[in-house]
């Protein structure tokens, strides 16, 4: 089914629905400038290691992220700033990491996208991909088994991931627990430089879900209000007991896959198709066409979220950065079973 | 009343479901069926909704484990056999044995695994890889190598906060039997001195402790008198006991039933070289499988990895020198 917003709802729904949109458009809104400020800083020299941005994936992302409880589980991938924004995660924790503060969550030892709060149900992501789907499993497995409902569990992936055995076996393993786990694929077109043709033959990747006997639910990835309501759905079915859904989004990357990558092997026809839309305009736009706000309150959106994150980067950079002898070195944490030898090897 | 290995695995996993209601078991058809060597028989019984099967996913099996420790649980993973492990490689050396370094949460999961040669067992029911785990910052390795150590370590394993490859030996499951369980038991970490001597140390861990043993039984009648060393853990590893060991002999000999490029064997002679050259009196030298995979014929198996006789010559010839 491909959600597209023709009917009127009724008031309630509609104040609701409003409200919803409104904060999911500022979350996006101040994703994309966050991924403008690390495009800079890149490009200035001040950021270790890549970036990696979410440009066209707004909508998606900040749908998943904003249908989720703070209890929920939440492993996001590369391209969800605007999802982590809306699971809670803050805009400085997410410049630290990018920064590589002390302070930050991951302190220095992982940088860039590979962040989050464990305990907080905010999953980090290793670089392996389809690799969290099963950890997102046991999250929820673990929660069954102490007798904690109504958790759900989510993950966002790219096309390309659907091609690993992890994703394979997760799903699988989600479907035969019947676990409440929102898989969302962002059906990017390119799996870095690979286009999908050399990825997958289904039609849509949607397909797939009924070989694992879950459900499926497709959208326009384009459309800020049909990915909150595909979005809003599976986590409700989830969350009511009946089993994983896959979530597959048809849109394009309107950007490279780092910044490293300037993107030429992208279809120009693609650009000009509705696949390449950028979600960000057709939000506003709709939410200008509804009344919902007018350009002076999104202009002034603009500039309140651009002095946010100025502010958070100066604040960042004030930080101090990890420092090697302060570091233990240690990667267990068995304190009685760390090896004198290796310590004394390191230095 | 006597207990084998397997027994004592299955006593220790008995024991830590009944002990902590943390503990869960998950792994391929060890539900009702009760395991592919019979390590969880009646568990699943007895501890309903905590023993459960698993689709034949090991790279599932591990993110899951991983899933259910950030969420406090202490899952024990059994991997059919050890050879299986390496489909759930990535999430055991880059999700879980990373886990704890990058956010400072630990991550408490047992993995299982049956290894190790028996007859005609072949070249992928028989590996030994204790090596390719240890070589991974962030987890601990154990290799009991005998019916208490197979139980207390094992439930040691269990309340320890990182990520625990155990490695049982499929040999010693049924070939090794003991009066009782231990009440009381050598902490991980300290390598256990099998058998006394003065003239050779011999180092081995698991199934090759009992071979090194038998060779030393053998060279006693000569008249020499080899202590031989149980690593019990290969991570951590023991240096001091094995450095005090070879400071009383001067003379080493490393046993390992895995392959020798770069495996523990390699270590320990790393270590004793570059730490405590001045002890030895002869060059240290080490005994492995062949450099082939495991053969399945038992003539060609018995050939392949070390036994009693190949480590006692390789013994006389470190005495002789």
């Amino acid at each position: 089914m491909l959600h597209t917003v023709l009917d009127t709802p009724p008031v309630g729904e509609t104040k609701a629905a409003r409200d919803q949109t409104l904060a999911a458009y500022r979350l996006m809104l101040t994703a994309r400038l966050l991924d403008d400020k690390y495009a800079a800083l890149y490009r200035g020299g001040k950021i270790h290691g890549g970036v990696f941005l979410g440009r066209g994936q707004e909508a998606l992302s900040v749908a998943i992220g904003i249908s989720l409880k703070k209890t929920d589980i939440f492993a996001p991938l590369i391209r969800d700033a605007a999802g982590r924004l809306a699971f809670g995660e803050t805009v400085v924790d997410a410049i630290r990491t990018y920064l590589g503060s002390a302070l930050g969550p991951m302190r220095g030892r992982d940088g860039n996208v590979h962040r989050g709060r464990p305990l907080e149900g905010y999953l980090p992501m290793v670089s392996h991909l389809g690799a969290m789907i099963s950890v997102v499993n046991g999250t929820l497995f673990a929660r069954r088994l102490k007798g904690v409902s109504g958790t759900v569990g989510a993950t966002c992936l790219g096309d390309g991931a659907t091609s690993t055995g992890a994703f394979h076996e997760a799903l699988n393993q989600a479907a035969v627990e019947k676990l409440p786990l929102v898989l969302v694929v962002a059906d990017n077109q390119y799996a870095y430089s690979t286009p999908t043709s050399r990825q997958f033959v289904c039609e849509d990747l949607a397909d797939k879900a009924s070989g694992y006997g879950v459900a499926a639910h497709s959208v326009d990835g384009t459309d800020l209000v049909a990915c909150l309501k595909t979005a809003g759905e599976a986590v409700a079915r989830a969350r009511s007991g009946e089993g994983p859904q896959l979530i597959v989004a048809r849109l394009l990357r309107l950007c490279g896959h780092g910044e490293h990558d300037d993107s030429h092997y992208i279809d120009p026809k693609l650009k000009t198709s509705p696949l390449g839309r950028d979600c960000l305009k057709v939000a506003e736009e709709f939410l200008l066409r509804q009344q919902w706000a007018d350009s002076a309150t999104l202009d002034g959106w603009r500039t309140e979220v651009v002095r946010e994150i100025e502010d958070a980067v100066a604040q960042v950079r004030r930080e101090p950065a990890p420092d090697p002898y302060d570091e233990k070195w240690q990667a267990i944490s068995s304190r009685h079973l760390i090896e004198l030898h290796d310590e004394d090897s390191g230095s | 009343m006597s207990i084998t290995y397997l027994e004592a695995i299955r006593e220790a996993q008995s024991h830590a479901l009944r002990d902590d209601p943390r503990v869960f078991i998950y792994g391929q058809d060890i539900g009702a069926f009760g395991g592919a060597f019979k390590a969880t028989k009646n568990l699943a019984r007895d501890f309903p909704g905590r023993v459960l099967d698993a689709p034949i996913s090991e790279d599932a099996m591990v993110g899951m484990a991983v899933g259910a420790a950030i969420e406090g649980l202490r899952p024990i993973i059994e991997m059919q056999f050890a050879d299986f492990s390496v489909v759930g490689f990535n999430q055991i050396v880059n999700q879980a044995a990373t886990l704890f370094w990058r956010t400072n949460v630990p991550c408490p999961i047992t993995i299982r695994l049956p290894f190790g040669g028996t007859e005609g067992g072949g070249p992928f029911h028989s590996q030994s890889i204790e090596a390719i785990y240890a070589h991974y910052p962030g987890l601990i390795v154990l290799t009991p190598a005998t019916v208490e150590d197979a139980y207390s370590m094992l439930l040691e394993a269990v309340a320890i906060d990182d990520p625990v490859i155990f490695c049982e030996h499929k040999f010693l499951y049924y070939h090794l039997k003991a009066d009782a369980l231990p009440s009381e038991a050598l902490p991980i970490g300290k390598a256990r001195i099998a058998r006394e001597g003065r003239d050779l140390t011999v180092v081995a861990y698991s199934a090759m402790v009992h071979e090194a043993l038998a060779a030393a039984a053998e060279l006693s009648a000569e008249g020499w008198e080899i202590e031989v060393v149980d690593l019990r853990s290969v991570k951590p590893l023991d240096t001091d006991t094995i450095m005090a060991s070879v400071a009383r002999t001067g003379r080493l000999l490393c046993v390992g039933e895995s392959w020798p490029w770069g495996g523990v064997t390699a270590e320990i002679i790393a270590r004793v070289a570059s730490e405590g050259f001045g002890l030895l009196d002869v060059p240290p030298q080490r005994l492995n499988a062949r450099d082939t995979p495991v053969p399945y014929h038992p003539n060609l198996w018995m050939a392949h990895r070390p036994t009693a006789r190949a480590i006692a010559a390789s013994a006389r010839k470190i005495l002789r020198r």
